[in-house]
């Protein structure tokens, strides 16, 4: 095939789909990589044992009964979210505006707790609740799609704003609820009489979210793989000229995709505030509306693969968390570490779609640089 | 493939070659505090709950007195850092009792309700807070509260304040009536209020001309914000600044404007060498020595302590002699020691008036509700008393002289 002038010493070749077990020997490799890179960073950069800066993430997320839960719950919510963007990014719609919609369905279900409080018998106001909250999500994700499909404006750069005016009205909505006057701050809202907070189930507070989680995972996995809206989205996200040839209402699956996506987000939102935090400030969201973006990319949109980026995630946080307090390392240190595997994990997905081949002289030996 | 697999099995043999070989140094300042001088001490457990880490001059303020406190009492010590006013401030709290803790701190307004939470499911362990408001009505046996009087920290402050103002009228840099202090204040809260109300007074006590301006800029922490107000408060003419909120974003701004600064929480010498004066800040370390020793002894804890120039708790730090005026130094050892002593109080009803009225009553909202009910009788013996009723301050009166820019938050 080539003609024998200078070959350059690489070449990068599209493979053929490698078998599973392959693929997924390519993301063993590169987590293993970034490990060792981190272990080097830790050493270099803290003088610290690489080890037990491992052993002490591991303790730090799952170490006892409690930070199991603590870690099962913040997965919950961060897959939640995931699950929430990810059909809009499946049609191609870059939703990047999960935390405006999470922080609409958090602040819609603080204000039924606190003007409905009293006044409703709690099985009303926590259906209240939940329909509101879901309801702002979906407003607050729809407005963008709406712009979108009737005047083709960047979804991006729309979504992404929306996020600031949520958060600035929920600011707004701080300072009028703050509690004692002057303080910025609302505190738990309802403590005595527990006016719309979630029931425990079985008395464990973090099962609830556990187990709307596992029940929107599933939903998600067959809407989208199994359903003609599923359908519909992918056809839209693979081709908008074809989804339009076959007859598919382009700008009817953006809207109706877009609010799904945003009364997901809402849900999340409804969960924080009723289910586990039962307070409202501007950064309750925390910044997972931007993490589901990794979550769901990094697990190419696969609801049930989310469930482990997301792990991994929420892995790390929670084991960096106790990295600073054990080390005293300040937290971005952990960052630093939760970045470097992160890369790796994006990086190998190159590796597996595509092979390395060097130069040889003479012999065939092609296979020679899978990883 | 093999070529590889063998790269990489060497590779990962060096590294954890690497990785054992660096095992005996490692050191856990968290583990290690405990040189236990006594057998009490050994299995004696601290926890510590911040809103953020040492970027922030507040957090700093209480890590610092933290690891003071803990490794003078030679106690084991846990500081957790970065914990949000959430449920991520119970589940700290949880597991640091899980963890054997037998004493929590948190140092953040808004982790009180979360705590109080934790108080009620480990009666064992006693809870401890900074700043808050519920502890003397909420009836639980572990839960506490802290403060310290730090108006009187603000107001000695107040006296550097003024005497640089007279010093700058001397030197003809302006008139007595431009004697115009300003006040980057976080929210119109009561202790944003009392802290710069004594303040005020402090620099009025010195400076009689003196009025001031306060603009609030909503957030504890938001550095460009508090830039921001102390460069509108420096072109409005204030020719003074000072403030109430963490980052370094005032004193930043007057060390470029070359206004002198008065700060809070700490010494900003090192940033800000040609203008700042002295700063005010509360010492936490005698509170969590007090409560520490008490625990260990099997004695209980005040519901709700406030400390004071007595117990060390408010302290000021040393004063920037380049920046300062003449016999600043003097002048606040003098002002310490009559407060000390009860002759003056700085709430004197007799130094301010409000409405052009002078106060002779007033009912301060001390026991927390949702309306602000006013509850208690403050003014007698011709003072306010702050911090008496209750630790936290209560003092949230507009007093005359002193006009506020805005107050939406």
């Amino acid at each position: 095939m080539h003609k024998q002038t200078r070959e350059p010493l690489v070449h990068i070749v599209k493979r053929d789909s490698l078998p599973w077990y392959r693929a997924w020997a390519i993301r063993a490799v590169a987590i293993v990589l970034a490990l060792l890179l981190c272990a080097i960073v830790t050493t270099l950069c803290t003088g610290e044992n690489p080890l037990q800066v491992y052993a002490t993430i591991l303790r730090g997320a799952v170490g006892t009964r409690r930070k199991v839960w603590i870690l099962l719950q913040d997965l919950a919510i961060l897959l939640c979210i995931s699950l929430a963007v990810t059909p809009a990014f499946k049609m191609r719609f870059w939703n990047i505006g999960a935390e405006g919609q999470t922080l609409a369905g958090a602040l819609a279900s603080a204000a039924c707790m606190l003007l409905l409080g009293d006044r409703l018998p709690n099985g009303v106001l926590l259906a209240l609740i939940c329909l509101a909250g879901i309801a702002a999500g979906a407003i607050w994700g729809v407005i963008p799609a709406v712009f979108k499909a009737r005047w083709n404006t960047n979804e991006t750069l729309f979504t992404l704003m929306m996020n600031y005016v949520a958060a600035q009205i929920v600011a707004y909505y701080v300072i009028v609820w703050e509690s004692p006057k002057g303080s910025g701050n609302v505190g738990i809202i309802n403590p005595t009489t527990e006016a719309g907070w979630f029931p425990q189930i079985g008395g464990n507070k973090y099962l609830l979210s556990v187990l709307v989680a596992a029940a929107l995972t599933i939903f998600v996995y067959f809407y989208l793989n199994y359903s003609k809206h599923g359908y519909e989205i992918a056809v839209v996200g693979e081709s908008e000229r074809t989804a339009r040839y076959v007859g598919i209402k382009v700008e009817r699956v953006v809207i109706r995709t877009m609010l799904l996506s945003g009364a997901l987000c809402g849900l999340a939102g409804v969960l924080l505030v009723a289910g586990t935090n039962h307070t409202i400030n501007s950064t309750l969201a925390g910044g997972q509306g931007f993490t589901a973006v990794m979550v769901s990319w990094l697990a190419k949109f696969n609801p049930i693969a989310m469930i482990f980026t997301s792990l991994l995630l929420v892995f790390m946080s929670r084991g960096a968390s106790e990295v600073s307090t054990v080390f005293g390392l300040n937290q971005s240190f952990s960052s630093i570490l939760t970045g470097i595997i992160i890369f790796f994990i994006i990086g190998c997905e190159f590796f597996i779609s595509y092979k390395l081949s060097f130069r040889k002289s003479g012999r065939k030996e092609g296979d020679a640089a899978n990883a | 493939m093999k070529k590889l697999i063998a790269l990489l099995l060497a590779l990962v043999l060096v590294f954890a070659l690497c990785a054992c070989g660096n095992g005996g140094k490692t050191d856990e300042p968290a583990g290690s505090a405990g040189e236990t001088d006594a057998a009490d001490t050994a299995d004696f457990k601290v926890g510590f709950i911040c809103l953020h880490d040492e970027n922030s001059t507040y957090d700093l303020n209480f890590i610092n007195a933290a690891k003071a406190a803990c490794e003078d009492l030679g106690v084991d010590y846990v500081i957790r850092t970065n914990i949000d006013e959430t449920e991520a401030c119970y589940d700290a709290a949880a597991e640091l009792a899980d963890a054997g803790c037998n004493v929590v701190f948190a140092d953040s307004f808004g982790h009180e309700d979360f705590l109080i939470q934790a108080a009620k499911e480990f009666p064992d362990v006693q809870f401890c807070h900074s700043t808050g408001t519920k502890a003397h009505t909420e009836g639980l046996d572990n839960y506490h509260n802290a403060f310290a009087s730090i108006y009187e920290g603000r107001y000695l402050a107040g006296i550097a304040a003024g005497l640089k103002l007279n010093e700058m009228i001397e030197a003809g840099d302006f008139t007595a009536d431009e004697a115009k202090i300003g006040y980057v204040g976080a929210y119109t809260y009561a202790e944003v209020i009392s802290g710069y109300t004594a303040f005020f007074l402090g620099a009025r006590s010195v400076c009689p001309t003196a009025t001031m301006e306060v603009t609030f800029t909503g957030s504890w922490y938001d550095e460009a914000a508090e830039k921001e107000a102390a460069n509108k408060l420096i072109n409005d003419g204030c020719k003074l600044i000072s403030q109430h909120a963490d980052s370094m974003g005032a004193p930043t701004a007057c060390e470029a404007a070359g206004v002198p600064n008065v700060s809070y929480n700490g010494s900003t010498i090192e940033a800000c060498p040609n203008t700042f004066i002295v700063s005010s800040r509360i010492d936490w370390a005698p509170y969590y020595k007090y409560v520490i020793t008490s625990v260990m002894n099997g004695e209980g804890i005040d519901v709700d302590w406030t400390g004071d120039l007595a117990t060390g708790s408010v302290v000021l730090t040393d004063v920037n002699e380049q920046v300062a005026a003449e016999g600043t130094i003097a002048a606040i050892e003098e002002a310490k020691a009559a407060l000390e002593a009860g002759t003056v109080h700085v709430f004197d009803t007799a130094a301010f008036t409000v409405d052009g009225v002078t106060l002779d009553s007033y009912e301060a909202d001390v026991d927390t509700d949702p309306d602000y009910t006013p509850d208690t009788e403050v003014v007698s013996d011709g003072y306010f008393h702050e911090s008496e009723s209750r630790s936290a301050p209560y003092f949230d009166l507009r007093i005359d002289g002193i006009t506020l820019l805005d107050e939406q938050y």
